[in-house]
């Protein structure tokens, strides 16, 4: 199989002009999975691998596309659960089942060849390993189809987390600090995107004023968006929108991050089908447009980001996705930031400057109305604070708002392009979707 | 409860092996006269790998920020939750920072924007962490 690294996909320099493919790529489907918050470690037909089955099969059929049509697998093949993750992710040494699930792939793990054979799929050309996540994987996804390495393709991330938690046991059981970690574990940081921003969030609360609590309104709306998604987690099992003095009353993690400030680990599935902009055309489903795709990965200078160092990171992607789009702040109908902490969404906020938003200024934008309904419907997703951590509803929101199909999330502004993304402010990448090809 | 230990590779050793004299060192860029922590294997402003040496500095810096832990995931550390995790300004270069759990401060009692200094710690026989406390 083709290995990522011998395909030149990414888009990850600043300078490189308008993209080349502009407008010729499309999105022609999706599809989710249940979302689950653990599995039952019984029932196969809500393991990790049926789910995805499940969430590719909704995405061909959404876009009327055949098994034999698909040319293209694009499967995120790490854990989401991560090295850390201990027994969340890794079912040996517990006895495997019968085929399809006889080793760890279904269970904890998919790439592209279980797929392949466990679905039949049998004109795929194009199944690259060692994928990275969902926000580079759509720019993967793109730049394949726009090359035309092939031209039917799945895009797939599964976010599986058997027991619905992170980070316990695995090398944070250890007395000792190995590799990167000799710098931060013995202090007490053993790494995650909550570390990551933490500090620049308090240096942020210092420089600009505001109170960690004035984030309330912000996941509040991120509540309330996502029990307006019918597939995410927080409608499905009736989590309600939480109050202000829940969230003050609520139990500190990173004082002063709290758990409301964190997304739900969930176990889910969700699918993408990318196809060129003139097969999209003669599909089942409306296609939205590809109008950029990018991607970054900055390192630090020393031991934690501060916050120069994050709001010159975040104004270097902005300005890579809006050369490549060849749009402009104002030109941002959607715009659907990473949420996985409450912390980190306003320095993308405010390095995209949405809605004209300058920096030091998302804490009373957030004060305002961002509801779906209102002027500034920010993170009309709910994203991952609303919906679970299956770092997707991004995307789907901003297919479903450009295609007119968000029903109650459907917001009353235009709705004409999406700016959609998994990333952290050091690491990830950005999709610019659009209802019309130009 | 102890600290977490650092376990020297290659590259670290000679830092490590610093910290346990009680003196911190750093590298320094001699192309382009940058501090670099934690120690890499190439300059990380100008790319330069013959450039590096390691350098004695001040042990002298500021609280730029802070956050407590309470709910971490460390097993060998759960048992001191809460506790602070500040990140410290090195003043010869701002640009450098190292974590530090301030010793002797009480959790949530960080005086932000106070001067520290270097301090050791040892959290196995014969292997100290560089640490930092407030200068009264
Ligand atoms: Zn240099």
């Amino acid at each position: 199989m083709t290995s990522s690294n011998d395909f030149q996909w990414r888009r990850d320099r600043d300078g490189l002009g308008v993209w080349e493919h502009r407008g010729k790529v499309a999105v022609a489907g999706y599809g989710h999975s249940p979302v689950d918050r653990r599995w039952d470690e019984k029932n196969l037909d809500t393991s990790l691998g049926a789910y995805t089955i499940m969430a590719c099969e909704k995405a061909m059929e959404q876009a009327g596309v055949t098994i034999d049509q698909v040319d293209g697998i694009v499967c995120c093949d790490s854990h989401i659960a991560g090295a850390s993750g201990g027994t969340a992710s890794q079912w040996a040494p517990r006895p495997y089942f019968d085929p399809p699930y006889d080793s760890e792939y279904g269970l904890t793990l998919i790439n592209a060849q279980w797929l392949i054979d466990t679905m039949g799929f049998k004109n795929v050309k194009f199944a690259p390993t060692g994928v990275p996540t969902i926000g580079e994987m759509v720019g993967m996804a793109s730049q394949a189809v726009g090359d035309g390495v092939c031209s039917t393709c799945l895009v797939i991330y599964p976010t599986g987390n058997m027991e619905g938690r992170y980070r316990r046991g695995g090398e944070n059981a250890d007395d000792y600090a190995r590799g990167a970690r000799q710098w931060t574990v013995p202090w007490g940081n053993h790494g995650g995107n909550d570390f990551i921003n933490i500090f620049p969030h308090r240096q942020y609360l210092t420089k600009y004023g505001g109170e960690h609590e004035d984030l309330v309104h912000f996941v509040r709306n991120q509540h309330k968006n996502g029990m307006l998604t019918p597939w995410g987690y927080n409608a499905t099992h009736n989590v309600q929108p939480i109050s202000v003095e829940d969230y003050i009353g609520s139990r500190p993690i990173l004082n002063p991050l709290r758990i409301w400030d964190c997304d739900r680990p969930v176990n889910a599935s969700a699918a993408y089908l990318f196809t060129t902009a003139e097969r999209a055309q003669d599909m089942k489903s409306q296609p939205v447009y590809v109008l950029n795709h990018s991607q970054h990965n900055f390192r630090f200078r020393t031991t934690q980001p501060d916050l120069d160092e994050v709001e010159m990171w975040t104004d270097r992607q902005a300005a890579r996705m809006y050369e490549g789009a060849g749009l402009g702040p104002a030109d941002v109908d959607i715009f659907n930031p990473y949420d996985g902490y409450s912390i980190m969404t306003q320095f993308f906020l405010e390095g995209f400057q949405w809605h004209g938003v300058k920096r030091g200024e998302a804490l009373s934008f957030y004060a305002g109305d961002i509801s779906v309904k209102g002027p500034h419907p920010f993170s009309s997703s709910g994203g991952n604070l609303g919906n679970g951590r299956t770092r997707t509803a991004m995307y789907t929101d901003s297919i479903e708002q450009l295609r007119g199909t968000a029903g109650d999330r459907q917001v009353n502004v235009r709705a004409e392009t999406a700016l959609c993304a998994f990333t952290t402010p050091s690491s990830g990448g950005w999709l610019m979707l659009g209802k019309h090809p130009s | 409860m102890p600290k977490i230990i650092p376990v020297p590779d290659e590259l670290s050793q000679p830092f490590w092996d610093a910290v346990n004299e009680q003196r911190l060192i750093l590298q320094n860029c001699t192309a382009c006269d940058k501090l670099q922590y934690p120690p890499q294997a190439s300059c990380q402003a100008c790319g330069s790998a013959d450039g590096l040496e390691w350098t004695d500095v001040e042990g002298n810096g500021h609280i730029a920020a802070y956050i407590v832990i309470e709910d971490g995931r460390l097993n060998r550390r759960m048992l001191d939750q809460p506790y602070n995790l500040a990140l410290v300004t090195l003043d010869q270069d701002p640009t450098v920072n190292f974590y530090s759990n301030l010793p002797g401060v009480p959790a949530y009692e960080v005086p932000v924007g106070a001067a520290v200094e270097v301090t050791f710690e040892e959290v196995a026989p014969g292997q100290l962490i560089h640490e930092w406390r407030v200068v009264e």
